[in-house]
């Protein structure tokens, strides 16, 4: 009796590893000659490059550090918690590119996570989003890449240590948190609200940095959808609900922010969000970035919650001039005139556009000071957040004491929630993150 | 290479980066109206228009300025005769002088946002811009001088074009 469970349990084990290493192998597929970018039509092309721009191909396949890198050409440093990992290089190049991967190459890699050789592809290549992208869009997308210049370049070594085969490895890992599968429409919403789905779902891969990861590195779904992330430092605040400014994000808000990379009330995007805006959504169909504005606001419930909007705005309002009026005796008060005042201070009845009003913004209300304090450090430049205007650098100007100070005034009189703690700690480790300036007026 | 636009004419400047933009300013082009106060952002005086908003430019490298307008005090009018530069000069605002340029250019930036502001706008606007000679009595009455008459100007204009 015994003899023959130990002989089914071994039967379905070896049934279960034969179905895995089934589910682990790939065929390669064939290299192909070169393609002629004449056979791609302009039309196509030009499909092709707004599928790329709502992708951000470009952003994270073109080496940013060591004085950035050739379009496409891969060699992009991401840091992840297992190491650093460096892009690949997606330009038509045949020997160190993707010039010999057919289209159905191309489409298995986005829609499956498979290399042109079988191979499974880390997951940083978010083909967990890209899998939702219709044949359609791909085929664009191949013609558009494929009518970019060659760029002969190999990316540095991935820091990434697979253990075990990378291919058991990954294709656990897929097992566990991969479901391939095109984008699904709706029947219980419009047109507009799939459209937005579709693209935020997939090509714009918005969970990938708005949702939070768990230790294997997988996006927390569906309990954490877009509860919000952490990428390259910084903090990619909640898009659901939980988002803590104390005026919503609503349709139109959402739709200034992700086209002109400022949002009239909740002010400029800093960080990895200010490319998401000025490089890519800025140049594609306006309906498409109204589509993503209209799901994410519909996923916060904003139009249920807009009620309030009215009494926080003259809330935050009366907050702006707080200790900027008169005579004050606190010295952080005295520091935050000083150093922020002149260009954050806010009347009646809404901020002015170039004023970015604090009392509003994401900074001072997510769970950490993280932002507030990179943007502090960095500034803004003309190129990120609001068009042509620019913050200055505090690297030098401000001690992680001053930085603590501030923070801590800001959350105490601009918020109602409970202080941060260690400030000075996080303000010197958020100093780590920034390049320092070494030419300073002081 | 950092390109921008510098009271209205295309400049290209061949410094690092991190160079702040008053350096720029002053060593490298020239134009010595804007002054160094502080280095540290917490007094006004080498205060400027990037993208016509009042930006500090001590603390302010020439990196984050590639593409954008940069306006100075010697840029702030053709003439010399903005209505705050009249206003400042028949008040007599300046004592030592030193702040003044920066003084003047967070009010343009002041009255661009709050054309006739309040005590309070003047309050929580002005307020980062030190003056070691006190002349903060005039340059409130100066401000709300030169918004009047930007005010009758804009009237009179007003009239004339309809």
């Amino acid at each position: 009796m015994i003899k023959r469970i130990l002989t089914g349990v071994a039967g379905v084990g070896i049934v279960a590893g034969m179905g895995f290493l089934w589910y682990a192998w790939w065929p390669a597929i064939p290299k192909i000659a070169p393609v002629q970018p004449g056979q791609f039509s302009a039309e196509k092309i030009e499909r092709g490059r707004i599928v790329a721009a709502e992708s951000y191909c470009v952003e994270c396949h073109t080496r940013q550090d060591n004085g950035g890198g050739p379009t496409l050409a891969g060699d992009y440093k991401m840091e992840t918690p297992f190491g650093d990992i460096f892009s690949s290089n997606i330009t038509p190049d045949p020997e160190t590119g993707i010039g010999n991967w057919s289209e159905a190459a191309f489409r298995r890699a986005l829609q499956y996570g498979v290399s042109r050789d079988g191979s499974h592809l880390l997951p940083a290549f978010v083909y967990d989003h890209f899998t939702k992208m219709s044949d359609e869009d791909i085929s664009d997308l191949y013609a558009w890449i494929m009518t970019r210049p060659a760029v002969h370049m190999t990316r540095r070594p991935n820091g990434f240590p697979l253990s075990i085969s990378p291919r058991i490895t990954l294709a656990s890992w897929k097992l566990m948190f991969f479901t391939p599968g095109r984008y699904k429409p709706d029947p219980n919403h419009n047109a507009e609200w799939n459209r937005g789905a579709y693209l935020a779902e997939g090509a714009a891969h918005c969970g990938a940095c708005h949702t939070p990861r768990n230790l294997a590195g997988a996006e927390e779904l569906p309990n954490h959808e877009y509860d919000g992330g952490v990428v390259d430092g910084w903090i990619a605040p909640p898009l659901n609900q939980n988002n803590p400014t104390p005026v919503v994000w609503t349709e139109d808000e959402l739709y200034q922010y992700l086209r002109n990379g400022v949002a009239p009330l909740h002010g400029p995007a800093g960080g990895p969000m200010s490319p998401v805006a000025h490089d890519f959504l800025a140049t594609v169909p306006e309906s498409d970035v109204h589509a993503i504005a209209y799901y994410f606001a519909d996923k916060a419930h904003a139009v249920e919650r807009v009620s309030g909007d009215k009494a926080a705005l003259e809330h935050a309002m009366a907050d702006s001039k707080k200790d900027l009026i008169g005579f004050s005796t606190d010295p952080d008060a005295r520091l935050y005139q000083g150093a922020c005042g002149a260009c954050h201070y806010n009347a009646a009845p809404a901020p002015v556009l170039g004023r970015p009003e604090l009392a509003l913004n994401n900074a001072l209300w997510l769970k950490e000071p993280t932002n507030l304090y990179l943007v502090m450090l960095r500034g803004l430049t003309a190129k990120e957040g609001q068009s042509g205007v620019a913050m200055p650098s505090f690297y030098n100007a401000l001690s992680d004491k001053d930085m603590a100070r501030i923070a801590a005034y800001l959350r105490r009189t601009r918020t109602t929630l409970p202080p941060w703690t260690d400030l000075e700690k996080k303000a010197a480790d958020a100093r780590k993150l920034v390049e320092p300036p070494v030419n300073s007026s002081h | 290479m950092i390109k921008f636009k510098l009271n209205g004419r295309d400049v290209s400047l061949d410094v690092p980066e991190d160079t702040p933009l008053l350096w720029a300013l002053r060593d490298d082009l020239g134009l010595t109206g804007t002054k160094f106060g502080c280095g540290v952002g917490q007094c006004g005086a080498c205060t400027v228009h990037v993208g016509g908003r009042a930006t500090r430019s001590c603390v302010t490298p020439v990196s984050a300025i590639e593409g954008a307008d940069v306006t100075t005090i010697e840029g702030l009018d053709p003439e010399g005769r903005h209505p705050l530069q009249e206003a400042w000069q028949e008040i007599q605002v300046p004592q030592c002088g030193y702040c003044q340029s920066g003084q003047i250019m967070q009010a343009a930036s002041l009255l661009r946002d709050y054309p006739d502001p309040t005590d309070e706008d003047i309050d929580g606007v002005m307020g980062g811009s030190l003056c070691r000679c006190m002349t903060y009595i005039r340059i409130r009455k100066a401000i709300k001088e030169a918004a009047a008459a930007m005010k009758s100007a804009k009237t009179e204009g007003d009239h004339s074009n309809g």
